[in-house]
């Protein structure tokens, strides 16, 4: 195992939080780079997919999607289709019960099934380009793809709107007519499409911006984008003729497929087993359904097992991308560079029906600044988009973007250097955050030190090349989770997890119970269990899944340790002050060590059918205490006056992990959130034309960054200990995409003297505002 | 239409199939031969999560017809491992961490093969541009770029 122990490069910070249990604090495996579980299975193409599930007898399912981004649904006639040879089943509306309105907290998102039976399947009307209506299930793809030509779709098409500030004005095309926005007093009389207005209030902004000696306003645009993970959506469903269902889907939270599939089809959830494939990414996009009740229903009309997986143009027109944002914000400060107020209004798309992520939004805003007066206002927008869906810190890139925009172009024009004006206003421990809490201890002066001390910073630039930095923040969720640990009858332990693991989480998890237990990490083998296999988990989301899993891991192992402690008792006839779990065995105390020899977990487990039995530990939390974590991102760039087009140079990553439990995952963390936000800084943007239809539902229109796009991402990993978990851990997936938008806008400003206030800074936009100034001459 | 009666080589093996004339190299690949490790992320050649040589050519399985592969010879990831070891690649992507979901890495690994073959000692430029075709969502590309480098110098070594 030598091999595998490579220490971390760079880590800064403060002491990790002592870990009081005897086990950790000799932690052998966490903080190393150990080589993943599911590694081999994944480098030699036999980790199996969502797509790559099988069943015997199965039919394929196609779905009939409407290809008008607003009608009303006057008929399905799908008996042409059902008539059709090789056609088993047929589902639409009629298929789906209504589902009353009612809000449901569905993790960092709010969830309405109201809504969610109308986004898998129209209902009164096709509210996007895409929006399914039909669903067939064939004994071949050609005769799915004919039948799908045989269902007859009667539209009243319907006048559309797609932009986010021309769908609040009051004459604008009505998604819903039971819409009525939601925050304001009174009530209005008349539905528009504005769901909800919301506000943050702290203090009193007007007060705030008399004491300032700068005021900057400014509004900003962002475009939406997809979360563009490689692998499709993709479902295998098997009704049986008694209602029982199992199903294998690509999802980041099966227990959560399984209560959305159980509620839509009036199942009980003990009937319907969800098996979580191997996720070929995420990113907050899998936390939906979309496919899974359209394969049940057609199963269970059909009663055999149906496979679905959409195609790459479905999932861009079908599945859920972030939205896309209009953001003003207002900052003061004094002379001398403190804030004094901060004021925003956010505008977000929430495509067709209500629940952008703008609450986060919000909330983020002024997270990372510690100011006294504080306003945001944010609205929740419905237009004839797809529904949006969580994208790695939902909401929060859009609405500091705006900050961190304003923040640099004050540091400017105060003539601060722009880590000295962020440290000056940096929340730290004790600091109220203007959404609520107070922080404990956080990492953010943390980041901004050892950015500041990094060769990079100091590095001089030439013309055309231009440096930029941004902070970022994210709150990170807690959360129900289930953990089994079961020493086996050979001394080895199986671990079994519920959260989709999607960038080595078993491996992380792996280590800390090999600690706990003080057992070789290879013999601990953990698998993510179906939903019929193991307790409820909440999905993978909220970079929760690694810090909650290692609390239910601690907890389980805890049960361990007691038991193999009263076996002991039992077996020396001893009193437990005469005994003690350490370093992976139980070891007797005193005089009783003269009698008896320390007993392994290993060797427990051998005996375990002669010394009372199975032996085990089960950890069920609602873990509480996740720390946030607080980033900044160092980022130097070159425009190409002749193109527009914009290079990466270089990129520094510095956050606050609390504790890497493998540094390797961590820092891939941090470097792929970066890159995504590179491509949403540069270049991904849906694109409509006046027709309300997507124009680039594929990977060559929708520029995703490439390798030959980006630098190498030097990382820092900042470890300021959370005080509420066994090991310090702080969630670590969704900050990384917080500060890139903002960071590589103030780089354009320092390289071009230009301030883009529109994402993305596509080349024909870069170009334009070049040829505007005259600068593309110079 | 009656389907094509197609004799080729997979992975060293001798293979024969039926395939439809629309049905691709990659659907004959998953669906008729049982062969997963190939993905389909976007079926149109933009991704590379179903690279595979074809007669020692890296190509998009996407992108070829299963009738065109009649007496040429397919290698994929899943001939990539020899026996009971793994390739220098497979082994330098566990140990540096160099994927994290996984659905891009059997098109990464067939594609930067192919690069060490052609180059045994490539610049970290040279494999950037190599792998501009094989998208990957997670990692940003760092430990990929990195691990194909590490790799190529432990190959060079022998």
């Amino acid at each position: 195992m030598a091999d595998n122990k490579i220490g971390a490069d760079h880590k800064i910070g403060a002491e990790t939080n002592g870990h009081t249990d005897g086990q950790s604090n000799g932690a052998h495996y966490v903080g190393t780079r150990t080589i993943r579980p599911d590694g081999v299975d994944k480098v030699t193409g036999r980790a199996r997919f969502g797509a790559d599930y099988n069943l015997p007898g199965q039919l394929v399912g196609r779905v009939l999607r409407s290809p008008h981004p607003h009608a009303r649904i006057v008929s399905i006639d799908t008996s042409r289709a059902e008539a059709l040879p090789g056609v088993k089943a047929v589902v639409t509306r009629a298929d789906f019960g209504d589902q009353p309105s009612e809000f449901i907290p569905a993790g960092e998102m709010m969830m309405n099934y109201k809504d969610v039976v109308r986004n898998v399947m129209a209902r009164e009307k096709a509210l996007y380009e895409g929006h399914a209506v039909a669903a067939v299930a064939a004994t071949s793809v050609a005769i799915a793809r004919k039948a799908l030509k045989l269902i007859d779709v009667k539209y009243e098409v319907l006048p559309h709107v797609i932009d986010v500030v021309e769908a609040m004005r009051p004459d604008a095309p009505l998604l819903h007519d039971d819409l009525f926005t939601v925050g304001v007093e009174p009530r209005p009389d008349k539905p528009s499409n504005i769901a909800k207005r919301l506000e943050i209030k702290v203090g009193d902004v007007e007060a705030g911006f008399k004491k300032a000696d700068l005021i900057v306003e400014r509004e900003f645009k962002t475009a939406p984008v997809h979360q563009g993970y490689i692998e499709p959506h993709a479902a295998l469903a098997t009704v049986s003729e008694d209602g029982s269902v199992e199903l294998w889907t690509t999802t980041q939270g099966h227990f959560i497929v399984r209560a959305h599939c159980a509620r839509l089809l009036g199942l009980d959830i003990s009937k319907v087993r969800v098996t979580a494939t191997e996720i070929g990414g995420g990113f907050g996009g899998k936390t939906v359904v979309y496919l899974e009740p359209l394969a049940i229903a057609l199963s269970k009309k059909a009663k055999r097992p149906v496979k679905m997986v959409m195609s790459r143009e479905e999932v861009f027109k079908a599945s859920g991308p972030t939205s896309g944002a209009t953001v003003r914000v207002k900052l003061g400060a004094t002379r001398d560079g403190k804030f004094t107020a901060g004021f925003a209004e956010l505008k977000y798309q929430a495509g067709a029906f209500q629940g952008s992520p703008v609450q986060p939004g919000t909330m983020c805003a002024y997270a990372p600044y510690d100011i006294e007066h504080v306003h945001v206002i944010g609205y929740d927008v419905v237009s004839n988009r797809p529904k949006v869906a969580a994208y790695r810190a939902p909401g929060a890139p859009i609405s500091e973007y705006a900050v961190e925009s304003v923040v640099d172009e004050i540091a400017k024009k105060l003539g601060l250097d722009p880590i000295q004006l962020r440290m000056m206003n940096a929340a730290r421990e004790g600091t109220k955050a203007a959404y609520g809490p107070k922080f404990g201890p956080i990492g953010l002066e943390e980041t901004l030190n050892s950015i500041k001390k990094t060769e990079h910073w100091n590095t001089p630039l030439r013309k055309w090349q231009g440096r930029g930095v941004a902070s970022g923040f994210w709150f990170n969720i807690g959360g129900e989770t289930t953990v089994s640990l079961t020493l086996n009858e050979d001394g080895t332990v199986s671990l079994m997890a519920g959260t989709p693991d999607i960038g080595g989480l078993r491996a992380a998890l792996a280590s800390v119970a090999a600690d706990e237990l003080g057992v070789p990490v290879e013999k601990v083998r953990p698998i993510i269990g179906d939903t019929g296999s193991v307790g409820f988990n909440f999905l993978t989301g909220g970079s929760r899944s690694a810090f909650s899993g290692s609390m239910a891991i601690v907890e389980a192992a805890k049960q361990i340790k007691s038991e193999l402690v009263a076996r002991a008792c039992k077996l020396w006839e001893a009193k437990p002050d005469q005994v003690e779990f350490k370093d992976g065995a139980v070891r007797p105390l005193g005089a009783l060590a003269e009698k008896v020899k320390p007993m392994t977990v290993a060797e427990f487990g051998k005996l375990s059918g002669k010394l009372g039995g199975p032996i085990g530990g089960v950890g069920r939390i609602n873990a509480q205490g996740a720390g946030p974590s607080f980033g900044t991102h160092l980022v130097d760039l070159e425009v190409d006056p002749e193109t527009g087009r914009t290079t990466i140079l270089r990129y520094t990553v510095a956050q606050d992990a609390g504790r890497a439990l493998h540094p390797a995952y961590v820092e891939g963390q941090y470097q792929g959130g970066a890159v995504q936000g590179i491509g949403w800084a540069l270049n991904e943007e849906y694109i409509y034309g006046d027709d309300g239809k997507l124009q680039n539902a594929g990977f060559l229109d929708y520029r995703m960054p490439v390798a030959s796009d980006v630098p190498m991402i030097d990382t820092i990993l900042v470890e300021v200990g959370n005080p509420k978990h066994p090991y310090g851990v702080r969630g670590v997936g969704e900050t990384p995409i917080v500060p890139p938008l903002g960071a590589i806008a103030n780089a354009m400003e320092a390289a071009t003297g230009i301030r883009f206030t529109e994402l993305p800074m596509s080349p024909p936009k870069v170009l334009k505002a070049l040829r505007d100034k005259g600068l593309d001459k110079a | 239409m009656a389907k094509h009666h197609i004799e080729a080589k997979v992975n060293g093996d001798p293979v024969e199939f039926l395939c439809e004339t629309e049905e691709t190299l990659l659907d004959v690949l998953r669906d008729t031969l049982n062969l997963t490790g190939s993905k389909e992320g976007c079926a149109s050649g933009d991704c590379g999560a179903c690279s595979v040589m074809l007669d020692g050519r890296l190509v998009c399985s996407c992108l070829v017809l299963g009738c065109e592969v009649a007496g040429h010879s397919v290698e994929t990831i899943e001939g990539m491992a020899k026996g009971e070891s793994l390739h220098p690649l497979q082994q330098q992507f566990l140990k540096s961490a160099a994927l994290q979901c996984g659905i891009c890495t059997p098109g990464v690994l067939v594609a930067s093969k192919a690069l060490l073959e052609r180059s045994p000692d490539p610049t970290e430029t040279e494999v950037r541009y190599w792998l501009a075709g094989n998208l990957c969502r997670c990692t940003g590309y760092d430990k990929i770029v990195s691990a194909v480098m590490d790799a190529a110098a432990t190959m060079r070594k022998g």
